[in-house]
């Protein structure tokens, strides 16, 4: 009960909403995708929404994130606008990476949204580097380092938890754990059940949230995040989330239940917070069906900004190669 | 002008560029107590203090990896490795990061930062002690490769290195950080990248070579001279950007070239230097093209297999006589 009360009718609110645009911007960009409207990889969050909501309301605007290449999401969640992750998946120039980045790195110096990588851990060791400089600077930000469950296996990031425990760098190394990397189940290539516990080998500070709840969720990050700026320190937090369609577009997902899947949508994110909402009586069925309607719109309305925008010119194919001085 | 070992010039270029910006960090194993492996960083610990001088733990994909992201957000590190056979397990975060992350994210993020350390064979180290990287770290679009062989152009170029807005690797090499040579003491003394230097004028034949190997080119310039052959000895010091424009200056001058590389043959610079030539300066040459590289083995311990394995200064003689059409 008193989780719940720290959190005001308008945040419920707005957090319900953020779950939903998510979903619909990648159901939307699952049917372009299905339409051959782009191509290469594609990476859905559906079923991992409340995950970036979360810990998006925990952080302060000028904190930094990183990720993998899962992250369409992500990055509108730290700000860039839809339309710009729309317009990158087109490849188009009004892209967030002016269309030389696609689907897995989205970047936004402004927004402090470090990309979008596409070597699985890879992105670790950068976050302990912008750690670093945080530290160098005597800032009082954080970084968020996104990592899959499968990417705990990656040596790199071993690397990065060792320089961030034994430095006492502001990094939150945050697992999102679906529970597969691609087609294979974590416990298969895994000695531990938790891989929170790997914390233990850097001595440092873990623990584990329910990923499919943004309430929990985001109170536990807010607690985190606040201790961290503090007492700068890593933490590593595994969060219990599930996505619902295959690892990318082109993956049916043969090698889990039906049932698997159906009881992670039971306790689907979006679904649960509405109830919360009909409980407080701050929505109903005709509030839901209006937020649906305008988040569709508007997702709609992205798609057709990237849809209408610009391809680069030819020339930009040899820009950006290294800085022009 | 100093006169200062290799050494005592590329740690007065990083302490002079750490003392001009508060950026500038070093990074590397064993850079900050013990004053380096190689002793390239002594005393700056005790200058600028623990803050700015970092032992690391090994782990080169990780410490490659926290200077890129520190330098995406505005530092400068120089990343050291203790040498290049090591930065192999950066290479990762080198290629997959630090070269592409200008690119990827459509020229929003920048990454101005060094990787520096001693590259090649030694002597008698071992297979996996003494491998050159030239041709891996040339091949990848997005990095400025520097290669030196004097104290001054060390000086000139790494200071140059640190102030570039991209990432830029510094080869370097343990045989010479004891060698002397002549350096400017002005704190402003900058070679620009991507300029060559002419070590040697002739006009019978051309030498390409850069990094140590340098050296032992310049001793086969020596006895070729004694039998009456003048080499033009060029050496590009920046393999990334490559200053064609010295080099083909020269192949128009001599008609026969010769490239001296401390490389293995297959898909090396030296192989990429030599195709520039043929397809810019095909009507100038008088000779093939001749290449003086490394066997193609994993470098012997046994001394004399070694030296068999590196470029000679008989090999290069035999080579020059060779495109001179003089009897070897
Ligand atoms: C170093 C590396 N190895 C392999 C791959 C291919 N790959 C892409 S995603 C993936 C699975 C990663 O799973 P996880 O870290 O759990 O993230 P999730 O996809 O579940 O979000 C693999 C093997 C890669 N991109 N990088
Ligand atoms: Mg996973």
């Amino acid at each position: 009960m008193k989780k719940k009360e720290i959190h005001s009718p308008d945040q419920l609110v707005s957090f319900y909403q953020e779950m939903l645009t998510y979903r619909r911007f990648e159901e939307r960009v699952n049917l372009a995708y299905t339409q051959q409207k782009f191509s290469g990889f594609c990476h859905l969050h559906i079923g991992q929404e409340a995950v970036c909501v979360g810990v998006q309301a925990a952080l302060q605007p000028d904190d930094y994130v990183i990720a993998g290449y899962r992250s369409h999401t992500l990055a509108i969640a730290k700000g860039i606008p839809a339309r710009e992750v729309f317009a990158e998946l087109f490849g188009k120039v009004t892209g967030c990476s002016r269309g030389k980045g696609g689907s897995m790195h989205m970047f936004s110096k402004q927004h402090r949204f470090l990309g979008g990588h596409g070597i699985v851990g890879g992105q670790a060791p950068l976050a302990v580097g912008v750690g670093f400089a945080i530290q160098y600077r005597a800032e009082k930000n954080i970084i968020v380092c996104y990592l899959g469950d499968a990417a705990m296996n990656q040596g790199q990031v071993f690397e990065a938890m060792n320089m961030a425990a034994t430095w006492k760098l502001p990094v939150l190394f945050l697992i999102e754990n679906n529970r597969y990397g691609m087609g294979t189940d974590i416990r298969r290539t895994t000695s531990v059940d938790r891989l929170s516990k790997r914390a233990l080998a850097f001595d440092m500070a873990h623990s584990e949230v329910d990923g499919m709840n943004v309430l929990t969720l985001h109170t536990h990050v807010r607690d985190i995040v606040a201790d961290m700026r503090k007492n700068p320190a890593p933490y590593l937090l595994e969060v219990m989330t599930y996505r619902y369609r295959g690892h990318s577009v082109s993956d049916p997902g043969a090698y889990r239940t039906k049932e698997e899947v159906q009881d992670f949508q039971k306790k689907d994110p979006i679904l649960q917070l509405a109830s919360v909402l009909r409980e407080k009586k701050l929505a109903g069925d005709k509030e839901l069906t209006e937020w649906d309607e305008i988040i569709k719109a508007e997702v709609k309305e992205a798609e057709r900004f990237a849809d209408e925008s610009p391809a680069p010119e030819l020339a930009e194919l040899w820009q950006h190669v290294l800085v022009e001085s | 002008m100093a006169l200062l070992t290799f050494r005592e010039a590329l740690g007065q270029a990083m302490d002079e560029e750490m003392a001009r910006d508060p950026n500038v960090f070093l990074m590397g194993e064993e850079v900050a107590q013990y004053d380096g492996a190689y002793k390239v960083s002594k005393g700056l610990l005790q200058k600028y203090g623990p803050k700015r001088v970092i032992d690391s733990p090994i782990s080169e994909g990780g410490f490659a990896g926290l200077g890129i992201g520190a330098a995406m957000v505005g530092l400068r590190p120089i990343i050291e490795m203790m040498t290049w056979n090591f930065g192999i397990q950066g290479l990762d975060q080198i290629i997959n990061h630090a070269a592409k992350m200008h690119y990827m994210s459509g020229g929003q993020f920048t990454v101005p930062i060094v990787f520096r350390g001693p590259n090649g064979a030694a002597h008698m180290l071992g297979a996996q002690h003494s491998q050159n990287l030239d041709p891996i770290l040339t091949h990848i679009p997005g990095l400025k490769v520097i290669s030196v062989a004097t104290p001054a152009d060390g000086k000139g170029l790494l200071k140059a290195a640190i102030r570039d807005p991209n990432p830029v690797i510094f080869l370097e090499s343990e045989m010479m950080y004891g060698m002397k040579g002549e350096v400017p003491d002005d704190a402003d003394f900058i070679l620009p990248i991507g300029v060559g230097e002419r070590k040697r004028t002739g006009h019978n034949v051309t030498i390409i070579s850069w990094g140590k190997i340098l050296h032992k080119a310049m001793e086969a310039c020596a006895v070729l001279a004694k039998e009456g052959i003048e080499v033009d000895l060029i050496d590009p010091r920046t393999l990334v950007p490559l200053d064609e424009a010295l080099i083909f200056e020269s192949v128009r001058k001599t008609h026969r070239v010769v490239i001296v590389e401390e490389n293995w043959p297959f898909s090396s610079v030296g192989s990429h230097i030599s195709d520039r030539i043929q397809s810019e300066c095909f009507d100038d040459l008088d000779a093939p093209v001749a290449r003086v590289s490394q066997e193609p083995v994993p470098v012997p311990y046994a001394e004399h297999l070694e030296e068999r394995a590196l470029p000679s200064v008989e090999r290069m003689v035999e080579a020059v006589k060779r495109v001179c059409y003089r009897a070897v």
